[in-house]
């Protein structure tokens, strides 16, 4: 079965004809080509594929794409500015040492960005919280911690 | 210390805002026009004949354009470094990650339905799961051709004289230590794009830590099915990391190229993670029987070693690891007399390849443990009877390697300072020290250590450098580039590194042994080195000045003592291009270390220097339940020099959870051969609440032969790590865990015992 839906990704209205059984994240990267969201295990374990739906993090591997109808969708893709600069939070995953393998990153990013948008002066616990959906194997996270902290003092939330 | 102005910077991954956006392609975002899906069919059994396959139904599916099982794999093509294991199996299967056929489909949904069709009637045989069992004489042959269960593997060795210098030891200590199956959970999981063109010609884009050598396997691979004089062409997508995995190749990589060769059309193939943990290699389960003593001053007379090796099924580069596993054992720490035998027995497990430390970390396990329990028997305080054990520069050890550079004695304070181990600890709170050494040099595992480098600059004073070596996410890129622009007096930014494309790229042995600083960062920096060279001759010539008075910096080129002399390196590239009989700046460099292969004597230098370091652990026990918390940990490394801190800062603190992963966690559960827990739920990594506050004092030694004095450091941050926190644990609560991972299951047992005796 195909529904039609319509949801705002990025900012942009998009209007798509869906099948009922595919995830969110199918529906991101292998029919829209939105590669940036990752596929770490498919099974909401690894946090690789965390995208915003409507302010919450979720895993997009884990959620329908018929459920997005209606909602504003933010992906990695729709960080950076129009002009190039990067979002605080990437900025401050590159300075700090935050991305090794890069495979966790959009993920790690995405949850950031989630928990900063709700909580602008989140404290270490809370970082560790909101991260600990999302694995990494490279960089045993103090540089992601310290990525987080830095991209809030830099105004890490929405802009 | 010298003045730098790029080396020793913390300059942010190069290619870490790419992949901050999410635009690096990883195996997963490769796609390609015409491109079908492959899937792989795994045993059911862990040992079984196969009687028969039916594919009759998988074939007449819609969208399926080819089902191969063993019978169509070509007699010759094997895989493994001894070369016995075929992409597919045909007859019989010896453990439940083994091929038994394989499908390539319009999409991966049609592929698993495929597989669904597949109809196979297998004959189950009793399998065997304990190396130690399976060297029993009339124990179930797992290759009956092959008439053992033990491979002939030539590790057995005896420098000195153990027996004499046991019985004039004044204190001697022995146990046996155990450690099981971990895997390397890279983020981006396993997989390869495979393809033809017109001539017969192979394309393979594929996660891989050795594109050389890939390279020549999958050629073996297309002469085995028929295809002389063709051409293989390897290209890595950026990989979502390696520790080890990529060291060899793997099943779903040839099976890729028969699939793309049987439809003539490109095939993909990516590992779910299920399959990620069931089929791809684990560290090797390692069973250790060590003795040491000491005389009656604390300095260590002997050291006497035994392992037996779980080899899994098949033999991938896991039986070889006893090989590394040998560089603690005769090396670590100053010890005359040393002994070590190590048996690698099939059995119907999964098996085993490179991981992190190649051996080390089941070594260094097994040696810092007794180390401690030694200290504690001489009555000798355990970091001053490991000072008077350490090494030195200059030091020749009984397998002949030969230190040069050596912090460990700064690490070992290092750690002291930081971690206070003489304060009064509260109940179920003590600490724990394990040192390491580790090749840094290179190691000359293969006839040639080498790697190649290819540099040229453009007009405008870019660089673009060629290297064989190879970035999984560890930060070569960064390291060549740094390595470059220091040499040349330009900024990282002005260098584009490309390592990603064998027809492009020279030859490399690869990324192992933690040796693309040492290896890949020598081969750069000579050919940064003769391309200086051909620079200061061009300006020599335009400032009529001998060429050693003409120096680079800042993206100028100027003359020694006359500033005012001077021209941009760009401007001075485009008239060496525009000038009649003008010259290009480009050279290549191959860098092969003067180490040495082991030999018959597992006897030589096989590295150029050595890498060191010690760890510190403070920890809490709960008595209770048995839970460690790791309070604060400490590793310090001699890194000889610090190319760039940032990097390896996060290559220790990678490397330290990874090892605390081992030392309290991580273990794949195997049942009779097959794997219970493939997936992030049940196999316990740290994740972000667990992370440990860690520091990383470095070291700086400046070694002699490294590049800027720079020495490996991939794979140390894991290696003592284990022993470290088994022996913080001891220092607690009194009792030793012998066996790895020390879960709060096993503490608690532990300390029962302890009560019980009491």
């Amino acid at each position: 079965m195909t529904t039609n839906i319509s949801f705002l990704l990025n900012g942009d209205e998009i209007s798509y004809d869906v099948k009922d059984h595919w995830t969110l994240l199918h529906l991101l990267r292998e029919e829209m080509g939105l590669i940036g969201t990752k596929e770490g295990c498919g099974n909401g374990e690894c946090g690789a594929c965390t995208v915003i739906v409507d302010k919450l993090a979720v895993n997009s591997c884990l959620y329908l794409a018929i459920e997005v109808d209606g909602t504003a969708i933010e992906t990695i893709e729709g960080l950076a500015s129009t002009d190039g600069t990067l979002h605080p939070l990437q900025q401050s995953f590159v300075d700090n040492g935050g991305i090794q393998c890069g495979f966790c990153s959009p993920g790690m990013i995405m949850s950031s960005k989630a928990l900063l948008d709700e909580n602008p002066n989140a404290n270490r616990e809370e970082i560790k919280q909101a991260l600990a959906g999302n694995i990494c194997r490279c960089t045993g996270y103090i540089p992601i911690f310290k990525s987080v902290e830095a991209a809030k003092e830099m105004g890490g939330q929405n802009e | 210390m010298s003045n730098f102005n790029v080396v020793g910077k913390r300059i942010p991954k190069l290619d870490a805002a790419q992949k901050a956006m999410g635009r690096a392609a990883y195996i997963q975002d490769i796609k390609l026009p015409q491109m079908l899906y492959g899937k792989i069919l795994y045993s059911k059994y862990a040992n079984a004949n196969i009687v028969k396959i039916d594919t009759s139904k998988a074939k007449a599916l819609a969208g399926v354009h080819a089902v191969l099982t063993g019978e169509d794999v070509p007699e010759k093509m094997k895989m493994g470094f001894i070369k016995d294991n075929p992409p597919i199996k045909k007859g019989r299967v010896s453990c439940f990650r083994d091929e038994v056929a394989a499908v390539a489909a319009i999409s991966p949904e049609i592929a698993k339905k495929a597989l669904d069709l597949i109809e196979i009637e297998y004959e189950e045989l009793e399998g065997i799961f304990d190396p130690e069992k399976a060297m029993e004489k009339d124990s179930p042959l797992v290759h009956e051709h092959l008439k053992s269960n033990v491979l002939k593997m030539p590790w057995d060795v005896h420098y000195g004289d153990v027996e004499k210098a046991e019985k004039e030891s004044a204190f001697v200590v022995e146990d046996r230590f155990t450690t099981t199956w971990v895997t390397h959970c890279c983020m981006g999981t396993s997989g390869a794009v495979a393809l033809f063109d017109a001539s017969e010609n192979l394309t393979i884009y594929t996660n891989t830590q050795i594109p050389s050598l890939a390279q020549k396997d999958f050629l073996e691979s297309l002469k085995a099915m028929g295809l002389k004089n063709k051409r293989v062409r390897v290209i890595k997508p950026i990989i979502g990391g390696g520790f080890g995995s990529k060291l060899d190749t793997y099943a779903y990589e040839h099976v890729a190229i028969l699939l793309a060769y049987a439809c003539r059309k490109p095939v993909k193939m990516v590992f779910d993670r299920v399959e990620e943990f069931k089929a791809t290699s684990t560290r090797q389960p390692t069973v250790t029987y060590i003795k040491q003593g000491c005389d009656k001053n604390g300095k260590l007379t002997f050291r006497d070693m035994r392992m037996v090796l779980d080899n899994g099924g098949h033999t991938s580069w896991g039986a070889t690891t006893p090989s590394v596993m040998l560089m603690p054992i005769s090396s670590l720490y100053s010890v005359k007399n040393v002994k070590y035998s190590a048996k690698c027995v099939y059995t119907n497990n999964t098996y085993s390849q490179a991981m992190r430390g190649y051996g080390n970390p089941q070594a260094t396990f097994a040696i810092e443990s007794s180390m401690d329990m030694l200290a504690e028997k001489a009555g000798i305080d355990r970091i001053k009877f490991r000072k008077i054990n350490q090494n030195h520069a200059g030091e020749e050890t009984p397998q002949g390697l030969k230190i040069t550079s050596c912090g460990l004695a700064e690490c070992i304070d290092a750690v002291e300072k930081e971690l206070h181990f003489n304060d009064n600890n509260e109940k179920g709170v003590g600490t724990g020290l394990a040192s390491l050494i580790h090749v840094g040099g290179g190691a000359r595992i293969y006839g040639s250590d080498g790697c190649g480098a290819i540099l040229k600059m453009d007009d405008y004073g870019k660089v673009d450098i060629f290297t064989g070596g190879t970035d999984m996410g560890q930060g070569l890129d960064n390291i060549t580039a740094q390595i470059v622009a220091e040499e040349l007096g330009l900024s990282a930014e002005d260098i584009n590194v490309v390592h990603s494309d064998t027809d492009i790229c020279p030859w490399d042995v690869g990324a192992h042994a933690s040796r693309s600083t040492f290896v890949a960062g020598n081969a750069a920096l000579g050919a940064a080195k003769k391309v200086k060279k051909k620079i200061q001759d061009f300006a020599s010539k335009l400032f009529e000045t001998p060429a050693e008075e003409i120096e680079l910096k800042d993206k100028m080129v100027f003359v020694t003592g006359n500033p005012e002399k001077n021209m941009p390196i760009g401007k001075l590239l485009r008239k060496a291009h525009f000038s009649p009989g003008g010259t290009m700046l480009m050279a290549e460099h191959f860098y092969d270390p003067d180490n040495q292969n082991m030999g018959k004597e597992l006897k030589g230098n096989m590295s150029m220097t050595y890498s060191f370091g010690a760890h510190g652990a403070k920890v809490k026990v709960d008595e209770e339940t048995g839970k460690v918390e790791v309070l604060e940990y400490v590793a310090a490394h001699d890194v000889g020099r610090a190319i760039n801190p940032l990097l390896l800062e996060g290559q220790v603190y990678g490397g330290v959870v990874m090892g605390l992963g081992y030392a309290l966690t991580e273990e794949v559960t195997v049942k009779n051969g097959e794997i219970m827990n493939a997936n992030f739920r049940d196999y316990k990594l740290f994740t972000a609440k667990d992370a440990v506050k860690i520091k990383a004092p470095v070291i700086e030694t400046d070694d002699k032969d490294g590049p800027f004095g720079a020495k490996g450091i991939g794979e140390p941050g894991c290696v003592p790590t284990a022993p470290a926190i088994a022996n913080a644990i001891y220092n607690a609560v009194g009792v030793r865990i012998k066996d790895l991972p020390i879960t709060p299951e096993k503490v608690l047992a532990a300390l029962k015992e302890k009560t019980v005796k009491k």
